[in-house]
Order: structure tokens, then C-alpha cells, then sequence
């Protein structure tokens, strides 16, 4: 029973990270329309960035709002510069487009701070708690809460700003939006703007887990997307629900299932996107697209 | 006075395709313009030439103003409200959320709240559905949220893109009074682009007959209703 609990709850440490790379993926592609596959490497960018900062002798919430600042205008720039020119080009060039980013931000981030694997601090204590046979780990906690901030924050800010309100109407309807005079190209960029951003807060808090190096959110990009899958990529909240579900589910598996173990524990999550797709494509919390046609 | 809305020798192409060879009309300040036509003859390419949707030549002056050369999203901000082809609902907001996108782009926040109040006026049944998803409205209902929006921007001309289609006689009756009532009450001119001419005439009080792209006939909406081609091929009798 022990041994349970404890696989859960470090489930939901794991997931905790999978939820903020997830509700990146989910905020981009909500305003934009766009599945973005170098989301993790624009992360494990910024988290260099804070790293570099950090090396500088910038106390850590400094470094924090910094980065995340730096990010937005880069996310913003990476819009403006290399998605903008095929915003009208089939899917398949978008996707290509976000791979071929994928490799040049790898390269170049390997090029710049080398592979080498770095140690990334956490603004959490190091003691774990302990409440009855369960450890928790007070990173993991923060991790989680920080998250669930960043959530709480995207939901105010969609729901009830003017600017959320139009960024989601340009989403949904970019010609419409235009006749109601809204600057939609300028909103695809806040899209991206925010979601590198999510991305940042996300890359710091996996960093001291996983380590930094520059292929740290290869497989953390893969979880992201089972779990954005799962929870539905209409829905923010879903995306952390699904987080945390496929963070709990891939321990459970590799734990209680001898064939698996940890070598085949990545399996899971593609199998979680499969089956997700095959019998929910909405997800558990996601919308039907509805297009006219 | 000039009138509020000029235009002169609009051409419009797809690729090679041109669809409007050179048409000239104008819109009164305060007034009521209708275009009509029969499919294609290029109603909808001329009020999305004047929202600037598609690439044109020919001059279009708004208020004085140049507009041409401009994209949407500023002719919109100038005061031309457009209430598209397919009614331009987006689908996932509530209604009320659809009504204050229209007003995105204005900053006087108490006169927007105002706004939402007054359009409920004349459209009580999206008073009723304000919480509910645009998507599941009817189409009679999103005809009429289109038309709400457009007004949330205070526009001084509004582009109506046939209110009629696909809707129900009685649903039609209800927002062609609307239309006039918004007309009379709120000094906004609207241009109507319409396939139901008796209707059209019945509203407007001028009105141009578009062929194949070319202005065939233009005038006060009482000659083109007397007129007798008009009165055999679009009025039917």
C-alpha cells in the first residue's frame, strides 16, 4: 500500500511537469491554431537563460521574471520571423516549419553552452516531507503549485481581460476578427509570446529534476503531448488534469507491470495518445472542433 | 455634402478571375443602399472590396477618406461595420462575449456596457441566450448576433451581406425591421447586399442592379421597382 501511494505521489510530481510543458502546448495552440513541436526546446532555451543568469549572481526570483520575460519577446519574435511567412501555408508546412525549429534551437543551444550536463538549482528546500510512510519531495510540491498558478493565471487572464477575449476570437474566427477591427496577426504573436513564456516557467521547474542539457525536454515533450491529448487541446485545465493523470499512470505501469519496468515507460505515453485518439479524439475535456466547411 | 461612402471604378479579380469590371455607387449619409443581383454577380466581392478583403483598383472614399489601400482590421476602426457572408459567428464564445468582440477596439468601457444593453433592445431573444455558446444558436439568431455585433462597433455605415439567407419569410420580416429601425434610431447608413430584391426595394432608398460584375441599372429604389426588367426578371410579375 505504501509503495503505492509513494508511486503516486511521485506520479504527480512527474505530471506536475508534463502539466506546464502540456498547458504551453494548449495556449498556442488555442490562440494560433498551431501544434508546436519545438515548445520543448524553446523551454530548455529559456532555461539556459536562466541558468546564465543565475551563474551571473541574479538571485533566483530576478533570474525567474527575467527569463520569462526574455521569453515572451522571444516567442513573439520566433512568430513574427518564421511562422508569420507560412501562416497561410497547409498544416504541413507549419509542422515542418515548427520541427525544423526543434533542431536549429537544439544545435544552437548545444553549440552555445555545449552538452554537458549542468545542475540547475530549485527555489524550493531540499528537506523532503514526510507524512506517514509517504515522502514527498518539497520540489515536487512547488512544482506542482507553481503550475497550478500559472493556470490559474492563463484562466483570469482569457476569461475576463479584453485582450484574452481577443486573442480567442481571433483563434477562432481570424476573418471576423479583422472586420471587427482586431490586429490578428499581432494576437498570434501574444500567443506565442505567452506560450514560450509557460514554457520557461516549465523548463525551470524540470531542470532541477532532469538536469540541464540541451536534449533534457526530448522525452518530456512526448509526455507533454500524451497528457495534452488526454486532457484535450481545447482545454487548459484539461491539460493538467491529463498532466497528472499520465505522470500517475506511467509510474503505476512501470512499476506494477514487470515487462515494462523503466525502459519501456516512454511506450506508455504513446500508447495513451493512441488510444486517446481512437476513442476520445476530443479528449476528456476538450471540444469537438466545430469548422464549416 | 458628398456622400459617406464613394465608389468609382471598382475592379476585383480571384487569381485571373476578374469579377467586378469598373462599378461605381454611393452609399447617403444616413442612407439606405441596396445591391442587388442574382448569384455571382459579385455582390459579396463588393462589400468585401470595401472592407478591403480582397485586392481591388478603382477608388473608394469613406467619409472623405481613402480607404482602398487599407487593410480590414483599420476600415473597420474608421466606422464601417460588416456583418459577413456565413455571419462571421464565432462558434465557442457566448453570445455576449460575440457582442463584446465588436466592441474590442473601442475604449470607452461604461458606453460599451451601455451598447450590450441597447442591441439586447432590438434583439430580446440574445438578451435571453447571452450564456449560451454562439454555436448553438439558429440561424435567424446568429443572423441577428452578426447584425448586434456589427453595431457594438458604433459604425457609421454598416455592410449587410444577405440577412435573408437561408432564413425563414417571418424570421426575414423581423430583421429587415430591425434593420430599419437601427437605420432611423441610430443615423447608421447602411449598404445591403441582397438576392431578394423585392425585399431589398422595399427597405433601401436607392438601389443598384449588378450583372456579371457591371452596375446595369442604379437609381432611387422607387424607379428600380417601377422598372420594368427589374419587375420581370427580380420581382416576378
Amino acid at each position: 500500500m505504501e509503495t503505492l501511494l509513494q508511486q503516486v505521489v511521485s506520479g504527480l510530481a512527474t505530471g506536475g511537469i508534463y502539466a506546464s510543458l502540456a498547458l504551453a502546448l494548449v495556449m498556442i495552440y488555442q490562440a494560433t491554431d498551431v501544434v508546436n513541436f519545438a515548445q520543448g526546446e524553446m523551454a530548455m532555451f529559456s532555461t539556459y537563460l536562466a541558468w546564465t543568469l543565475l551563474n551571473a549572481g541574479v538571485p533566483y526570483w530576478g533570474a525567474f521574471a527575467a527569463t520569462l520575460a526574455v521569453s515572451f519577446v522571444g516567442g513573439l519574435a520566433i512568430e513574427r520571423l518564421v511562422i508569420r511567412p507560412v501562416e497561410h501555408a497547409p498544416v504541413l508546412a507549419v509542422v515542418i516549419v515548427c520541427i525544423g525549429l526543434l533542431v536549429i534551437l537544439n544545435s544552437v543551444a548545444g553549440w552555445i553552452y555545449t552538452y554537458t550536463i549542468q545542475q540547475f538549482p530549485s527555489p524550493f528546500p531540499q528537506r523532503p516531507l514526510r507524512v506517514g510512510g509517504v515522502t514527498f519531495g518539497a520540489h515536487d510540491l512547488g512544482a506542482i503549485a507553481v503550475t497550478l498558478v500559472v493556470l490559474l493565471f492563463l484562466y483570469v487572464f482569457f476569461k475576463h481581460t479584453a485582450l484574452g477575449l481577443a486573442m480567442r476570437a481571433a483563434a477562432q474566427n481570424p476573418l471576423s476578427s479583422r472586420l471587427c477591427g482586431i490586429r490578428v496577426g499581432w494576437m498570434f504573436a501574444l500567443g506565442w509570446g505567452l506560450a514560450a513564456a509557460v514554457g520557461a516557467v516549465a523548463g525551470m521547474m524540470v531542470a532541477p529534476v532532469v538536469f540541464l542539457e540541451p536534449n533534457m525536454m526530448g522525452g518530456i515533450l512526448i509526455y507533454a503531448f500524451a497528457s495534452a491529448t488526454l486532457g484535450g487541446f481545447t482545454s487548459p485545465g484539461g491539460a493538467v488534469v491529463g498532466g497528472l493523470v499520465v505522470g500517475v499512470l506511467e509510474n503505476l505501469v512501470g512499476t506494477y507491470v514487470r515487462f515494462i519496468g523503466t525502459e519501456l515507460k516512454l511506450t506508455v505515453a504513446l500508447a495513451i495518445i493512441v488510444v486517446v485518439l481512437l476513442v476520445r479524439p476530443s479528449g476528456l475535456f476538450g471540444r469537438a472542433a466545430v469548422r464549416r466547411v | 455634402m458628398p456622400p459617406l461612402l464613394e465608389v468609382e471604378g471598382l475592379e476585383a479579380r480571384y487569381g485571373p478571375t476578374r469579377v467586378l469590371h469598373g462599378i461605381t455607387f454611393a452609399v447617403e449619409h444616413g442612407g439606405i443602399t441596396a445591391i442587388l443581383g442574382a448569384n455571382g454577380a459579385g455582390k459579396t466581392t463588393t462589400l468585401r472590396a470595401v472592407s478591403g478583403l480582397v485586392a481591388t483598383t478603382g477608388r473608394i472614399r469613406f467619409a472623405g477618406r481613402a480607404i482602398e489601400r487599407r487593410p480590414p482590421e483599420e476600415i473597420a476602426r474608421l466606422g464601417i461595420a460588416h456583418a459577413p457572408e456565413g455571419r462571421g459567428t464565432f462558434l465557442n464564445l457566448t453570445v455576449e462575449e460575440n457582442l463584446r468582440v465588436g466592441a474590442l477596439v473601442r475604449r470607452d468601457r461604461r458606453g460599451v456596457a451601455a451598447d450590450v444593453e441597447r442591441v439586447y433592445g432590438y434583439f430580446p431573444v440574445l438578451r435571453e441566450r447571452r450564456r449560451q455558446l454562439a454555436g448553438t444558436l439558429s440561424g435567424g439568431e446568429q443572423q441577428m448576433l452578426a447584425i448586434a455585433r456589427a453595431l457594438m462597433l458604433r459604425p457609421r455605415l454598416l455592410l449587410l451581406d444577405e440577412p435573408s439567407l437561408g432564413l425563414a419569410p417571418l424570421v426575414v420580416r423581423e430583421i429587415f425591421r430591425i434593420v430599419r429601425a437601427i437605420n432611423r434610431d441610430e443615423g447608421v447608413s447602411v449598404l445591403l447586399v441582397e438576392q431578394n430584391a423585392a425585399l431589398a426595394l422595399d427597405l433601401a432608398d436607392h438601389a443598384y442592379l449588378l450583372e456579371t460584375g457591371r452596375v446595369v441599372l442604379g437609381g432611387p429604389a422607387e424607379r428600380l421597382r417601377r422598372d420594368d426588367t427589374v419587375r420581370r426578371v427580380y420581382l416576378g410579375y
